[in-house]
């Protein structure tokens, strides 16, 4: 592979001289510039129905969806991966979102046993175990208390699990897509927990959900008085019933599994549960044979969303990169992108909030004169992690861990502009 | 960033003294002892939270036969994609590492607690204490742990360890180079790249033919 097939980028912040100075120095192989149009455009020409008839009145859609033209942009599954659909996963469409938070119809869905459709005039939440106070609350009660909102990402702790062992599945959605971020309101763990008072002894608490799958984690203590919520809302709305209606716990920064869903039970004890989600599963097997166990902070990754499999480039020209960042160890500091392959990198710009332990939206802009090139984004988190390559990922964990891949992921652009998902030396 | 599950436990104990407690708002009801009996069904590998009664190996191999063998396979060995409860041992440090009740779970509790609360898929919490002895009994047996004959109680529960339960270590990460110890590299940082593996060669991606039902919301 040579140096030629980096395109050539125009920096952190491109400006129009820039980019017409590259222009110009590619010559007449890319079409950059402005176009010619051999005849008038029919969409401004001609009258459209939309601009000539009434449209819907209010209230055709009382609760109101995308436009037609978006239909593409839902959750998709993989059918081989799970032998039912009760207990399986479906994914973000990560390449056609922007921003950092996800809409609650594309937020990816992961149920052990369905999604528990629960009434919530029959739904109630037990604290017991080692508390002063073995409480109930209805879910009436638990909007009495200070209620506070926070922008956190969720990831499942198998998200790109697939890709462990090799490249396997051309989307973004597939590879990344078990990840979402949205705006939560709820209840500070901590100010339900002091209401029934902890004893001295209590060191742990144990989540259980609702489901047929009875959910349940083991939770330090520590997590859980200081940040972990328990929320009713998400994104201004009620939480879908898919995830967890009327109640989720949010345990920031932590891997999904940990954030149970349709909350009903939070015991108090002072040791940890062992449960099948924290033993049998999400533990990380190493080539020795022995497994990590409570690897319950997700590092710091990122992605590429456009361009993507599922998101070619079209254009030669000035382009538009963009991608997700997040780590459960805190902020984004930065995103560095490389277009030939980790020979060079540059800086990406990171635009909107910057919050810890959610999603961060960066950019990049460049120019692409139509030569095959070899993406990838690097983040670094505001402890300082770098995150790091799948080679760097298996020659510490092997090749059975699985859970917790985090490594740098490469798309190849092809002179056609067909994104492939592939791995480099 | 400090390791935060290795110093958590040292920790723990201090920084749940030093947050202050908030006064209580009388929020909520007191719990009644049948309601938190009703819902505390949790077991732990010290036996806390296992009910009286017991199950023989028997008992379990002919409850299994009917709720549990048309996905899990009459010998637990699970069928089609459904998951295998028993074998794989010997196999973790292996290229296809296979992770049953046998060869990979660290305690029994875990498996009363799992099916107690969770199984059969789709009938979930319908066996009886004294039937997910049994069935725990049963896969112990089908994984070469007790034999034929044994009876499995809350009195004899802590008795039986299973083989993997050493096999778990606590998380060290970051386990890989951070900026810590090295700044990333911008410029000129490989000579050569080449391709090395693509998806396009499994092609296991799901196509849109195959998901017709797809919809919004
Ligand atoms: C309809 C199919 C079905 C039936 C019947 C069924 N199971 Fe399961 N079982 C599953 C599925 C699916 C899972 C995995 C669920 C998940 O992904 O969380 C599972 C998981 C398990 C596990 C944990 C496996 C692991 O490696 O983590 C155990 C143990 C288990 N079942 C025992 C039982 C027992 C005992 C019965 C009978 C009382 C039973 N199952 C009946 C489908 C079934």
């Amino acid at each position: 592979m040579s140096d030629k097939r980096q395109g050539t980028n125009s920096g952190q912040r491109a400006s129009r001289r820039d980019f017409l100075k590259a222009g110009i120095g590619l010559g007449g192989a890319v079409a950059a510039g402005k176009a010619f149009a051999a005849e008038a455009d029919p969409a401004i020409t001609e009258v459209q129905d939309w601009n000539r008839y009434l449209g819907a009145g209010t209230d055709a859609t009382p609760y109101g969806m995308p436009s037609e033209h978006e239909a593409e942009v839902v959750r998709r599954n993989v059918r081989w991966l799970t032998a039912s659909t009760e207990s399986s996963v479906n994914f973000t469409p990560l390449h056609a979102l922007d921003g950092i938070i996800t809409p609650n119809g594309l937020c990816f869905e992961r149920h052990h046993a369905g999604v528990a459709e629960v009434d919530p005039a029959q739904h109630r939440l037990m604290i017991n175990g080692l508390v002063e106070r073995p409480l109930v609350f209805t879910v009436d009660d638990l909007k009495r208390f200070p209620r506070e909102n926070r922008i956190y990402f969720l990831e499942c702790a198998a998200n790109s699990g697939m890709e462990w062992r090799g490249a396997q599945l051309n989307g973004c959605q597939f590879t990344h897509g078990m990840v979402h971020c949205v705006q939560y309101t709820g209840v500070p763990l901590k100010r339900i927990l002091d209401e029934a008072g902890l004893k001295t002894s209590a060191k742990w608490i144990m989540p259980e959900g609702a489901d047929a799958a009875g959910m349940n984690r083991s939770v330090p203590l520590e997590k859980a008085l200081d940040d972990c919520l328990v929320a009713f809302k998400m994104n201004g709305e009620a939480l879908r019933p898919e995830q967890g209606y009327p109640l989720r716990l949010v345990v920031p920064g932590w891997e999904g599994n940990m954030w149970v869903k349709w909350l009903r039970r939070i015991e108090v004890g002072d040791m940890p549960w062992h449960t099948r989600e924290e033993t049998s599963k999400y533990t990380d097997l190493m080539d020795d044979g022995r497994s990590r166990r409570f690897t319950w902070v997700m590092d710091a990754k990122s992605v590429i969303t456009s361009p993507s499999p599922q998101a070619p480039m079209i254009h030669k020209g000035h382009n538009v990169l963009t991608g997700v960042a997040w780590s459960g160890r805190g902020m984004i500091q930065k995103v560095d992108i490389t277009l030939d392959g980790g020979k060079n990198w540059q800086p990406a710009r990171i635009d909107g909030l910057s919050l810890p332990r959610a999603l961060h939206r960066f950019y990049y802009e460049f120019t692409w004169n139509g030569e095959p090139l070899l993406m990838q984004s690097r983040a670094v988190d505001s402890s300082g992690y770098v995150q790091p390559t799948k080679d760097e990922l298996r020659a510490v964990r092997g090749l059975n861990s699985i859970y917790h891949n985090n490594g740098i992921q490469t798309w190849h652009v092809t002179n056609s502009g067909e994104v492939e998902n592939v791995e480099i030396s | 960033m400090s390791r935060f599950p290795r110093t958590f436990f040292a920790l723990a104990g201090c920084l749940v003294a030093g947050i202050a407690a908030a006064e209580p708002l009388g929020i909520g009801r007191a719990a009644l002892p049948e309601e938190v009996a009703a819902w505390d069904i949790d077991v732990r590998p010290d036996g806390q939270g296992l009910p009286a009664g017991s199950g023989t190996v028997a008992d379990g191999e002919a409850i299994f036969a009917e709720r549990c063998a048309a996905c899990h396979g009459d010998f637990a060995e699970g069928l089609d994609r459904w998951p295998e409860l028993a074998g794989g041992q010997d196999s973790l440090n292996s290229v296809n590492p296979v992770k049953t009740v046998g060869s990979y779970w660290p305690y029994g509790s875990t498996v009363f607690d799992y099916i107690k609360r969770a199984m059969p898929f789709g009938d979930a919490q319908s066996l009886s204490d004294d039937e997910v002895y049994a069935l725990t009994a049963f896969l112990y047996h089908m994984n070469d742990l007790v034999d034929a004959d044994f009876v499995l109680s809350n009195e004899n529960f802590t008795s039986i360890a299973l083989p993997n339960a050493g096999g778990f270590i606590d998380d060290p990460r970051p386990d890989t180079e951070t900026l810590v110890s090295t700044e990333p590299c911008m410029s000129d940082c490989k000579s050569s790249v080449e391709i090395t593996k693509r998806a396009a060669v499994l092609d296991v991606t799901p196509s849109d033919e195959e998901n017709p039902s797809a919809s919004i919301d």
